[in-house]
């Protein structure tokens, strides 16, 4: 076997340029498939942790609330009470259109929003320095802010000379109680995740002119019983609203579930086209292999005088075929990988070639070998000896 | 219980070789017997046409007869499969071409031990016995030159070496000569000679009177029939 082996690669070693240029179909089928896969993965993680970092176990409700129909807090904080073995976090969610100013700078990018004493804990936040809005915020409805370590640092100089400073927002002053901890640690910029003020929702209502906040989040005691909740959730506004274009319930892990999958059935797509790619490369192989059969008709009629089986010629053609397809594999996933890893870096994702897409990719390489060699193999070991001598 | 060890090494009885060309029935062999001892040194002799390369293919099991017996040692080589063939030509022939037929991408050494590659011997064992062959050819020296470094008579040794290596029943030339000059091949049939004295069994084929009376019996085949079988005096007294 091994005899056999170093003479299909002395045959190929011999032959280096038709060789490697059947073995081009292969590694251009395999590195396509290793990068289309990488690639997908790579992206698929980004995207998953993006979405973690928002959080995969909150479901955010919107509301239209009209004279006739609405749900105030308090119903929603019954609600959330009834629920606690669902939910764990809820927060009102009040937008604040206006922007920031500190001193004359306008902070444009900051965004504002009027959340409840629950945020951090929904979040994850930690405090840099000061304290987070309390429920006595709430209730007093204090103009009271917290702010982004960016923002901070930026007009503040630092997050402890940022406490007890004031900055206006729409007109109203407001001061600041707390900071919260960085939390992007290799990016401190405007419009980045450290870049946002928090007020309370009570003050925000007021502001905007409305007196029930008409967004909500939850946050659920795990990604297991996001669509329990979600059922639970929009029962109970189906009470109240009777029309469920009147509410929208839509849970964090849903749409990363949806969105994952249609990468996952583009993915499989494509790879279907790269497949075909590997396909065609086996008919080169194929292809190859029959000339080198009627090339070397008289060595075949040689050994067969000298007692080789029709077996030795099968397992000796098969296996130069098999050879020429893994190497082409072999290079086809090197290739694959240095390619996915430059592609990822000029996209900005980490996009490692997968142990199963290096393993398949390999396992189809010698499943090519084999099958499209096996016709030239077959030919070659039936080849009459006497005939086969007096050829050429 | 002991079986009689079968005499002749070859037994062929009444052997044809019939097939069809443009409709027609070509009779290659037609009824040919012909009995083979150990250690004879036998030129098969013929015009191009005749039938001699048809026997020659029979009694190397690269074919079977249409119809007839063929003992090769004692075994019914006449109703064999491929494989079965392939494993009498492999332990029991040993080859030699007009063409010598040696592969040009592999060593000398690595020719002679092709035989006994497809007879599974192990690496040692091969090794042995091909530089053993070769020494006996008298080309130890070239074992890792290659076939398109070494003169015709040359060629023609290692590819004598290859058909010693399997240690066979049987050396069985064709045209051994045919492409050499005449003084190699004195040289080639004196080899074949010695190592028939050694008590090789040697056939030669060929279509050369010349060559054939180098040998000890002559059969010559003319038109499918063999039409004269005895001592090399005899057949060289009537050529």
């Amino acid at each position: 076997m091994l005899e056999t082996f170093s003479l299909a690669l002395k045959s190929i070693w011999s032959n280096k340029l038709r060789s490697f240029l059947t073995m081009l179909g292969i590694i251009i089928g395999v590195a396509s498939v290793i990068i289309l896969v990488s690639l997908v993965n790579g992206y698929m993680s980004y995207m998953t942790e993006s979405f973690t970092s928002m959080g995969t176990n909150q479901i955010s409700v919107e509301l239209v609330n009209i004279s006739t129909r609405y749900v105030t807090e308090d119903q929603m904080y019954e609600f959330y009470d009834e629920h606690r073995d669902i939910f764990i976090q809820m927060t009102p969610s009040v937008r604040v259109s206006g922007i920031a100013k500190v001193g004359s700078t306008q902070l444009s990018a900051t965004s504002v929003s009027g959340v409840s004493e629950e945020y951090t804990d929904m979040k994850g936040y930690e405090m840099e320095s000061g304290r987070f809005i309390s429920y006595s915020d709430i209730v007093s409805r204090q103009k009271v802010a917290v702010i982004g370590y960016y923002d901070a640092c930026e007009y503040f100089g630092s997050p402890d000379n940022a406490i007890g400073e004031k900055l206006k927002i729409n007109g109203y002053a407001f001061t600041v109680v707390g900071v919260v901890k960085r939390q992007d640690e290799d990016d401190l910029e405007e419009g980045g995740s450290d870049d946002f003020c928090l007020i309370p929702y009570s003050v925000a209502l007021k502001m905007s002119r409305s007196s029930i906040p008409s967004s909500y989040t939850f946050a659920t005691v795990d990604t297991e019983v996001s669509e329990q909740a979600v059922t639970l959730i929009e029962n109970f506004l189906e009470e109240t609203y009777k029309n469920d274009n009147l509410y929208t319930v839509t849970a964090m892990s849903e749409l990363l579930d949806s969105l994952n999958s249609m990468i996952s059935m583009l993915s499989l797509l494509l790879g279907g086209i790269a497949g075909i790619s590997l396909l065609v490369a086996g008919v080169g192989v194929m292809n190859i292999m029959l000339v080198s059969v009627t090339e070397r008709t008289r060595e075949i009629g040689i050994r067969k005088a000298l007692g080789a089986r029709r077996s030795a010629i099968m397992s000796q053609f098969v296996i130069e075929a098999a050879v020429t397809s893994v190497l082409g594999g072999i290079m086809g996933i090197i290739v694959g990988g240095l390619m996915s890893g430059f592609i990822g870096t000029l996209i900005g994702i980490s996009a490692p070639p997968t142990l199963m897409a290096i393993m398949v990719s390999f396992g189809v390489s010698v499943a090519i070998g084999l099958i499209f060699g096996y016709m030239p193999a077959n030919r070659a070991a039936k080849l009459n000896p006497i005939d086969a001598l007096r050829s050429e | 219980m002991t079986e009689a060890k079968s005499e002749h090494l070859i037994e062929m009885q009444d052997i044809c070789k019939f097939y069809e060309l443009g409709g027609e029935t070509v009779r290659a062999n037609d009824g040919i017997n012909l009995i083979v001892d150990r250690g004879e040194f036998l030129s098969i002799v013929g015009k191009s046409g005749s039938g001699k390369s048809t026997l020659m293919n029979i009694i190397g099991a690269l074919d079977v007869p249409t119809s007839g017996t063929y003992l090769l040692g004692g075994e019914d080589v006449g109703g064999m499969n491929d494989n079965q063939l392939a494993d009498i030509r492999n332990r029991m022939i040993g080859f030699v071409f007009q063409q010598y037929n040696l592969l040009p991408k592999l060593s000398v050494r690595e020719n002679v031990e092709l035989p006994l590659l497809y007879a599974h011997a192990g690496r040692k064992e091969r090794t042995e016995r091909a530089m053993q062959a070769l020494e006996r050819v008298g080309l130890a020296d070239k074992k890792d030159s290659f076939p398109n470094q070494l003169s015709g008579g040359q060629q023609q040794r290692v590819s004598i070496a290859r058909a010693l290596a399997g240690r066979p029943s049987l050396l069985l030339a064709d045209e051994p000569t045919g492409a050499l000059d005449s003084r190699t091949s004195g040289q080639i049939i004196e080899f074949f000679r010695e190592l028939n004295e050694e008590g090789n069994t040697v056939i030669m084929i060929t279509h050369d009177n010349s060559i054939a009376v180098q040998a000890r019996r002559v059969a010559r085949i003319t038109d499918g029939k063999k039409d004269f079988d005895g001592k090399v005096e005899d057949y060289a007294r009537n050529i």
